[in-house]
């Protein structure tokens, strides 16, 4: 790792005069993905600002209608929230299959949106569920939020506060794991919201990061039953082939994972 | 003898510094002055170096040196060698390329060093290390086998035209030939054996400390066997005597083959300590463990078996291309030659045998000894051609199997290797009790009703441990004798302390060679030490590896034990005022049988000592050594079943059961057997679901981390139900063969016949993921 200034501010605002400050600074959540790059040398910030240590970045909270997690919450404090559980059950089903231990007790759900990896699982959480990003400057809606690998809506030093998820009426998550990382090889998120409409989100299949699934929205609006999606085909085109998965394997896990999630749906 | 005699699961002494963090590794130590090691490596597979400018990194903090590969070829340092000399078919000489510690022109693989720089802490090292500007001229790669022997690849070595290093053969080739000729049917198969990275969990590190007024040097090292450290690195790489260097491996975090060999890092360690005047350590990271580290396995193969009317074996076939790397490691030309070929008969009755390995050099890390080596890929070839066959005959595996078993020994195979002893009837037995195996078409039928894809797998293995007799291996090529030595010290208080060459790295042996004296002394095995591991100490050793260590190891403390007790008896009873035939030893005690006369060991060891009353012409003192030869090969072998389920959704699989039925002699510890064996069926498994080295086209190293890379963790392993069958290794006096290696050479072949069985498809490639699993059930694979 390369000589580095690290930050402990104890608020929002602090954490953003601090960035606008330092030559090339980095805000740090979790450290799951930052620290490796840093410690493999392909990352060097100046400064290394933790949000980790914000209060008002860290709680589950619900209101009538929205389950909102803040940024800096851990994977692992939102497994364990009875709220969360309560309101969107298969968000906490999806922070259980993430990762590892280790990583659920660090990761941070503002810092896995923030990152963005295509593999990710909650980016499929989030636009699935047609959640709202909060940041200190703005609200983003999931549809405008995501960019493609690695990359979204947020600026420069801009620094996400919460994410506000709509309860639905039913949503179920169903990933198959990478056989090395436990990342998603291939995760869906299915919704049914409140108002009627289905949303489906792919992760880990696109070259292009997280995606929403058209066709499986489509068929699970007209019919909301695993069996629906008997006769759908996806389209391998654009999608990740790597040593773990071709494209043709991982169209069949979008369709395939799609039809679990309806089933723990119910 | 004893509660913590032989045959007793005695907890392991050594955990309690292990659990309690206090295993001292050679990072854990640091000189005094101590400097720090970074190494500058190719990013290319194969490349010219055209220069190295290294004055920018000279002039960063902290940096004591910038040493490159032109400088260590200047100063003499002695190219690697391989220590096992193969003939061609033609009677060529094997053609090995030469391979400097630091590349001074050529580079052949992705992390090959070209250039070290030393200085005061290791970050600093790393940041010069940085700086260093290396001009490299790129070179077309051949990353793999088949691009290697391909007409007009890029050639690695002048010395090896077309990259074939030998073309080998074992066997008639003419009998083989008339015996597929009268055959009723013919199996074959062609298989893939992946390559493998050993991933030890602690990564390689050396420190090498030179003391100017002595010229001499000690090295601390990760090694599985210090004393050929020091021999090699005397004798052939001319950093220094042998009576001048003193080799310590401390304790070592797991091996499996990947230490045995002597590598560049240490070479250029103690060079450069003797060149910067300080101490030099080097301790690896996990990124060049996966670069850098000997590889394993890496076949091609296309075998075939001939049965006639009855379904008898008459012939096998089997032409082997091993992927060696780029540069011949130290035992890599045996592993696919005498390892792998002699182990072809399997378990079986087999007439005619014959074997080709052509070995190639490819731009990848060099591929040498990984647990088991070449008997797991041998054990595979036969056990995947019964299951073939079975299928193709349309007979039960088990009744093949039990059909062709070799039941009366010794059985002298086509393939040199002569079988001692073994029942494999008996391991088959146990193995199908445990799975229940006639119940099996009930549950693949109630399976198949729940929409899953149930199937069932075996594998027999056999494989050669207690490696090995040194005549024997010399004619065929061994430029070392593999017995060991051991030295049994009591001292004149009555404790033990037993010296020995072998190496404990996991294995367990501060518990079990122990137990051995317990047993024959009767004595708590806490009155006793293992001392191991520094060439200061122990005489010389041969090391662990090739689960040698209880077969030839042990047998050489047994041999110095007796002789010990030899000298005791005469000095009870010259006490004793008794006949030495009427001494017997129990309980730590020397006693007149039939009377109450005794005399302590503590006693015996003081008189030996203070020599105030010992028999006429006796030499004081109680310390004898002995080195001990293996007369055979010891023959391991069981039967291995695997259930499992595979969902057709995903291609994943899950297991349902897995069984292993061993027969491995006499057991020393069973507890740790049980250990020794569960990580070896994780490292089958790995293999078989999970594990598999991928270089790209242009050699760069795609799984080079465990993000890519995937090591079986605990959820991906069944319970296993572990079962002994047992026949007494008549070889050695202790009737122990060896365990360290079965599971890894057996269960790959269950895994994947299991697999095949469920999904109909019996093609199907190592590791089977997911996606190739997938892929096979729709036909596509
Ligand atoms: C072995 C391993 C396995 C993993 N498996 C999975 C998995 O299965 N599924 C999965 O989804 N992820 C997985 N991850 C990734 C893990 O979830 C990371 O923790 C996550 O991607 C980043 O979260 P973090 O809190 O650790 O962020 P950090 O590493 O601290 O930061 C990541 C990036 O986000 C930025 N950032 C962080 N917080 C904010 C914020 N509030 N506002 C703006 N920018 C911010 C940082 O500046 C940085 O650029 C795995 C990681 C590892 C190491």
């Amino acid at each position: 790792m390369y000589q580095t200034t690290y930050h402990c501010p104890s608020s929002v605002e602090e954490a953003a005069a601090l960035f606008g400050k330092g030559s090339d600074s980095k805000y740090l959540a979790g450290g799951h993905t930052l620290i490796p790059v840093m410690k493999q040398r392909l990352a060097a910030p100046s400064d290394v600002i933790d949000l980790g240590k914000i209060k008002e970045l860290v709680g589950i909270e619900v209101s009538a209608d929205a389950l909102i997690i803040k940024a800096a919450t851990t994977y692992f404090d939102i497994l364990r929230s009875a709220e969360a559980k309560k309101a969107i059950p298969a968000i906490v089903h999806l922070a259980s299959v993430l990762g590892d231990p280790q990583v659920r007790y660090r990761g941070t759900i503002g810092g896995s949106i923030a990152n963005n990896d295509p593999a990710a699982d909650f980016p499929a959480a989030v636009l699935a569920l047609g959640a709202t990003v909060k940041t200190n400057k703005r609200s983003i809606s999931a549809d405008d939020f995501f960019k493609g690998l690695f990359a979204t809506a947020l600026d420069d030093g801009e620094i996400i506060t919460a994410i506000s998820f709509p309860n639905p009426a039913k949503a179920g998550y169903s990933k198959m794991r990478h056989p090395a990382s436990r990342f998603a090889l291939t995760g869906v998120f299915v919704v049914k919201t409140k108002s009627g409409d289905v949303r489906v989100a792919a992760t880990g299949a696109s070259q292009d990061g997280v995606m929403r699934v058209p066709a499986v929205e489509a068929a699970l609006k007209a019919n909301w039953a695993p069996g629906a999606l008997e006769n759908v085909t996806i389209s391998a085109e654009g999608l990740l082939s790597d040593i773990h998965g071709s494209s043709s394997y991982r169209a069949n896990l979008v369709k395939v994972m799609a039809q679990r999630a309806v089933t723990a749906a119910g | 003898m004893g509660v913590e005699g032989i045959g007793a699961s005695v907890v392991r002494k050594e955990d309690r510094r292990f659990v309690t963090g206090k295993g001292r590794y050679v990072d854990d130590i640091k000189l005094v002055g101590m400097t720090h090691a970074y190494f500058v490596r190719s990013p290319h597979a194969h490349a010219k170096v055209k220069s190295i400018d290294s004055s920018a990194a000279m002039k960063m903090p902290g940096v004591v040196g910038v040493l490159t590969g032109k400088e260590i070829v200047d100063d003499k340092i002695g190219n690697l060698i391989c220590g096992w000399a193969i003939t061609s078919r033609d009677g060529t000489p094997m053609k090995m390329g030469a391979w400097p510690a630091m590349a001074p022109e050529t580079v052949r693989f992705v992390g090959q060093a070209v250039a070290v720089v030393i200085a005061e802490t290791k970050n600093q090292a790393h940041d010069a290390a940085e700086a260093v500007v290396v001009n490299y001229e790129e070179l077309p790669a051949a990353a793999d086998i088949r691009a290697a022997i391909k007409p007009g690849a890029p050639q690695l070595h002048p010395e090896a035209p077309g990259n074939v290093i030998y073309d080998w053969t074992l066997g008639d080739e003419a009998a083989t030939d008339t015996a597929f000729k009268s055959a009723a049917n013919v199996v074959s198969l062609d298989i893939t054996n992946n390559r493998l990275v050993p991933n030890a969990m602690e990564p390689r590190a050396a420190i090498a400390d030179y003391n100017d007024a002595e010229e001499h040097f000690t090295l601390y090292t990760t090694s599985q066997n210090p004393h050929v450290a020091r021999l090699v690195l005397s004798a052939f790489y001319n950093v220094a005597q042998e009576h001048k260097l003193r080799v310590v491996a401390p304790d070592v975090g797991g091996g499996f083959g990947s230490k045995i060999f002597i590598y560049p890092e240490e070479m250029v360690a103690l060079w450069a300590s003797k060149k910067v005047r300080r101490p030099v350590k080097w301790t690896g990271d996990r990124s060049e463990a996966f670069l850098t580290d000997a590889h394993g396995r890496d076949h091609l193969t296309k075998a075939e078996m001939a049965f006639d009317a009855s379904n008898k074996i008459i012939g096998l076939r089997v032409k082997t291309y091993a992927n060696l790397g780029a540069y011949m490691s130290l035992f890599s030309s045996s592993v696919p030659t005498y390892l792998y070929a002699t182990l072809l008969s399997g378990q079986y009755n087999i007439p005619n045998i014959f074997a080709e390995v052509i070995s190639v050099y490819t731009n990848t890390v060099p591929v040498d000894a990984y647990r088991g080596a070449g008997r797991p890929e041998a054990s595979f070839v036969v056990e995947r051609l019964m299951e073939t066959a079975a299928r193709q005959l349309k007979v039960d595996p088990a009744e093949l199997r039990r059909k062709n078993f070799i039941t009366a020994f010794p059985h002298q195979t086509p393939v040199i290797m002569a079988y001692d002893i073994g029942d494999f009837g008996a391991s088959l037995d146990a193995a199908l009790k445990a799975i229940d195996y006639s119940g099996f078409p009930a549950r693949k039928d109630k399976a198949k009703k729940e929409g899953k894809l149930r199937g069932i797998g075996f594998s027999c293995y056999i494989e050669a441990c207690g490696i090995a007799p040194s005549k024997a291996v010399g004619s065929l090529g061994a430029g070392v004798g593999l017995w060991e030595s051991a030295e049994v010290r009591v001292n004149p208080v009555g404790t033990i302390e037993i010296l020995t060459g072998s190496h404990s790295h996991g294995q367990g042996h501060e518990t079990t060679f122990c137990q051995l004296v317990a047993e024959r002394l009767g004595v708590p095995i806490s009155q006793v030490q293992i001392v191991h591991g520094d060439t200061d100490k122990v005489q010389f050793g041969m090391g662990t590896y090739g689960s040698r260590s209880a077969a030839v190891g042990l047998t050489a403390i047994l041999k110095a034990m007796e002789k010990v007790e030899s000298k005791a008896r005469k000095i009870a009873a010259h006490q004793l005022e008794a006949s030495e035939d009427d001494i017997v030893i129990e309980n730590g005690a020397f006693k007149v049988t039939g009377t109450d006369k005794s005399i302590a060991l503590p006693m015996v060891a003081l008189a030996a000592y203070t020599a105030h009353n010992l028999p006429d012409g006796m030499e004081p003192g109680l310390k004898e050594g002995a080195f001990y030869d293996p007369t055979n090969f010891t023959f391991p072998a069981g039967a291995y079943i695997c259930e499992l389920e595979v969902d057709a959704g995903t291609g994943k699989t899950g297991f349902v059961n897995f069984v292993a039925a061993d027969d491995f002699g006499r057991l020393i510890n069973p507890m740790i057997v049980e250990g020794q064996v569960h990580g070896g069926l994780a490292q089958g498994i790995g293999q078989a679901l999970l594990e598999g080295a991928v270089y790209d086209a242009s050699g760069q190293l795609v799984t080079a981390s465990f993000m890519d890379y995937t090591m079986p963790r605990a959820d991906d392993l069944p319970s296993f139900k572990l079962n002994h069958t047992t026949t007494l290794c008549p070889g050695n006096p202790l009737g122990v063969k060896g365990c360290g290696e079965a599971g890894a050479i057996g269960a790959s072949a269950a895994v994947i016949n299991a697999i095949t069985d469920a999904i109909g498809n019996n093609k199907l490639e190592m590791p089977a993921t997911p996606d190739r699993v997938w892929h096979a059930i729709h036909g596509n694979a």
